[in-house]
C-alpha cells in the first residue's frame, strides 16, 4: 500500500507458498517415522508379507501428520500465546489504553483490521505477533516492554509487528512454531520405540532383506536425530530474513525509523532472557528472547545458529533510514 | 480458418485484459472510499473529544479563554466542512489550535497532574496520530488509484468508463505545516 506494493504481494505469496511447503514436509516427515515403525516393528517390506500386508503405520502417520500440520495452522496462534503465558489486554483497562491506541494507529496505517492485543507478565522487554492471517492476528508484548519504552518507541515496535502481520510472516512463523513442538514430541516417541523394538530388530531386518534393511534403519535413525536440529535451523533461517524486512515495513508505517532503533537499543540493553518465551517460539519475537549474547556476534556460524540478525546491524540500518528522512 | 482463429484469440485476450483493468480500478476506487471513511471516523472522534476536553480544563485555564474559544470555533468550522480539500484545511486549523492549547496547558501544574486530563490528552494525541496514519494510507492508495488511471494503457479503460482521479488529503496552507506537536512523553 505504500512505497513497495509489488514487493509486499510477492512477499505474501512467497510466505503462503513456504507455509504449504513446511506443512507438507512435516507430514512427509511424520510419514517417514511411521514407515520406520512399519519396517522395524511390524516387519513390513515392500512386496513382502507382514502383519497387516500393507504399511499401516505409514498411512496412519501420514494422516496424523497432515491433520496436525493443519491443526498447527488453525490453532498454532492459540498454543503459542498459551505457552508464553500471554493474557488478553482489555481496551477498557487504563493501563493498556495507550497500547490499544498504538495498535489501532498501526492497523490504520497499514490498512488492516486491528489485531487482538495480549500482554505477557514478564519484566524483560520483548514482543511478537502470531496468527493465521491479518484477519486473525494477535500482537503480544511483555509488561517489561510497556514499562521501559516511551510512546514513540512502543509505536516503532508495534509497527514492526504489524509489518510481520501484513507480510504474512505470522502464518509461516506460527506454523513452524507449532510444528517444531510436534517434531520434538515425535522424535522422543520414535527414539523410544526404537529402543523398545531393539530386540525384534534382528528378526525384522531378516524379513526385510538384510543389508537394505540396515541401510534403511541407519537413515531412519539419522533422520530422527537430525529432525529437531534441522527444524530449528529452518526456523532460524526463515526468521533472520524476516526481521530486516519487518524493520523496514515498520519504518514505512510510522515514517519514524529512529524510534524503532532506540527501542531496539533499549531491548538490547536488557540482557536478561525473556523467561516466559520458550525455545520453540523464539523466532517469533522482535529480539532473541534467549539472551542477546549470540545475536551480537557477526559472522556465518554465529548467524546460522541465531534466530535474529545482529541487533546492532538492525539499529545501524534503521539509523541510516532516519538520516535519509531528515 | 487460421487467421480467423488468431483474431478470435486476440479479441478474447483483449477483452480479458480490459475486464482485469476495469476490476482493478473498481477495487482501488473502493479502497479510496474506504480510506476516506477511516479518516472521517477519526475526525468525528476528535470532534467528540474536544467538548470533553474543554469542559475538563476550562476551570483551570480561565486566563486562556481566547485560546479555548479558538479551539471551539475551529471545531465548529471543521464539523461543517464539506469535501476532501475543505475538510483538510479546516482540520489542519483545528489541529493547530489544539496544539497551541496543549502547549499552554503545560504551564498549569494542576492540569498536567490531573489523571482525567492525562487520559483525554492520550486519547486526543492518539486520535491525532490515527488521523495522520489514516491520511497517509488514504494518500498512498489514492495516488495508486490516480496513477493507474493515468498511465498507458490503463488510461484508455479509465476514459471509457469515466473514472476520475480522487483528491489527496493535503494541508494546503504552508503555515499549518508546522503544527506544534502534542507532547507524547506523558507516560514517564
Amino acid at each position: 500500500m505504500s512505497a513497495t506494493p509489488a514487493n509486499i504481494f510477492e512477499q505474501q505469496s512467497a510466505n503462503r507458498r513456504k507455509t504449504v511447503i513446511v506443512m507438507v514436509a512435516f507430514a512427509l516427515f511424520v510419514g517417514f517415522l511411521g514407515f520406520g515403525f512399519d519396517v522395524f516393528l511390524l516387519g513390513y517390506s515392500p512386496g513382502g508379507r507382514s502383519l497387516f500386508g500393507f504399511p499401516i503405520a505409514t498411512i496412519a502417520a501420514l494422516i496424523l501428520g497432515g491433520v496436525s500440520a493443519y491443526a498447527g495452522l488453525e490453532s498454532g496462534a492459540r498454543s503459542v500465546l498459551a505457552s508464553s503465558g500471554a493474557l488478553p489486554a482489555s481496551a477498557e483497562d487504563p493501563r493498556y489504553r495507550q497500547l490499544h491506541n498504538i495498535v489501532e494507529e498501526m492497523a490504520i496505517a497499514s490498512g488492516l483490521p486491528k489485531p487482538q492485543v495480549y500482554v505477557i507478565p514478564d519484566p524483560d522487554p520483548n514482543a511478537f505477533a502470531t496468527g493465521k492471517d491479518p484477519d486473525h492476528a494477535c500482537i503480544a508484548v511483555t509488561q517489561g516492554l510497556l514499562d521501559s519504552l516511551n510512546r514513540e518507541e512502543l509505536q516503532g515496535v508495534i509497527a514492526h509487528e504489524m509489518g510481520h502481520v501484513r507480510n504474512y510472516d505470522i502464518r509461516l512463523m506460527t506454523v513452524i512454531a507449532a510444528l517444531i513442538g510436534a517434531v520434538m514430541l515425535l522424535v522422543e516417541f520414535g527414539s523410544r520405540s526404537l529402543r523398545f523394538g531393539a530386540g525384534g530388530r534382528r528378526n525384522s531386518s531378516e524379513r526385510s532383506g538384510g543389508g537394505g534393511g540396515v541401510i534403511l534403519l541407519v537413515f531412519w535413525v539419522i533422520g530422527l536425530i537430525l529432525a529437531p536440529f534441522v527444524s530449528q535451523l529452518l526456523a532460524m533461517a526463515v526468521s533472520r530474513q524476516r526481521e530486516f524486512l519487518a524493520d523496514a515495513s515498520g519504518a514505512e508505517l510510522t515514517r519514524n525509523p529512529g524510534a524503532l532503533a532506540s527501542a531496539l537499543q533499549k531491548i538490547d540493553e536488557a540482557v536478561e532472557p525473556t523467561r516466559s518465551i520458550k525455545k520453540g517460539t523464539a523466532h517469533l519475537c522482535i529480539a532473541n528472547p534467549l539472551g542477546s549474547s549470540l545475536d551480537d556476534k557477526e559472522g556465518f556460524f554465529a548467524e546460522l545458529f541465531s534466530t535474529h540478525p545482529p541487533i546492532r546491524r538492525r539499529i545501524m540500518i534503521l539509523k541510516g533510514m532516519s538520516y535519509q528522512h531528515a | 480458418m487460421g487467421p480467423l482463429l488468431i483474431l478470435i484469440i486476440l479479441a478474447v485476450v483483449l477483452v480479458a485484459w480490459a475486464i482485469m483493468k476495469y476490476n482493478g480500478l473498481v477495487t482501488l476506487r473502493n479502497q479510496v472510499a474506504n480510506g476516506w471513511k477511516q479518516i472521517d471516523v477519526q475526525l468525528k472522534r476528535r470532534h467528540d473529544l474536544i467538548p470533553n476536553l474543554v469542559n475538563t480544563i476550562k476551570g483551570a485555564m480561565e486566563f486562556e479563554q481566547e485560546t479555548l474559544q479558538k479551539v471551539i470555533a475551529a471545531r465548529g468550522a471543521a464539523v461543517s466542512a464539506t469535501g476532501v480539500a475543505d475538510a483538510a484545511a479546516k482540520e489542519g486549523a483545528l489541529a493547530g489550535a489544539l496544539g497551541k492549547l496543549f502547549a499552554l496547558a503545560e504551564s498549569y501544574p494542576a492540569l498536567t497532574s490531573n489523571e482525567n486530563v492525562k487520559q483525554l490528552q492520550e486519547e486526543l494525541a492518539s486520535t491525532e496520530n490515527k488521523i495522520g496514519f489514516a491520511r497517509q494510507f488514504y494518500n498512498d492508495i489514492t495516488t495508486k488509484f490516480n496513477i493507474a488511471q493515468q498511465v498507458f494503457p490503463g488510461n484508455i479503460i479509465a476514459g471509457i468508463f469515466g473514472f476520475r482521479p480522487s483528491e489527496l488529503f493535503e494541508i494546503k496552507d504552508a503555515g499549518e505545516r508546522d503544527v506544534p506537536q502534542v507532547d507524547l512523553t506523558l507516560r514517564k
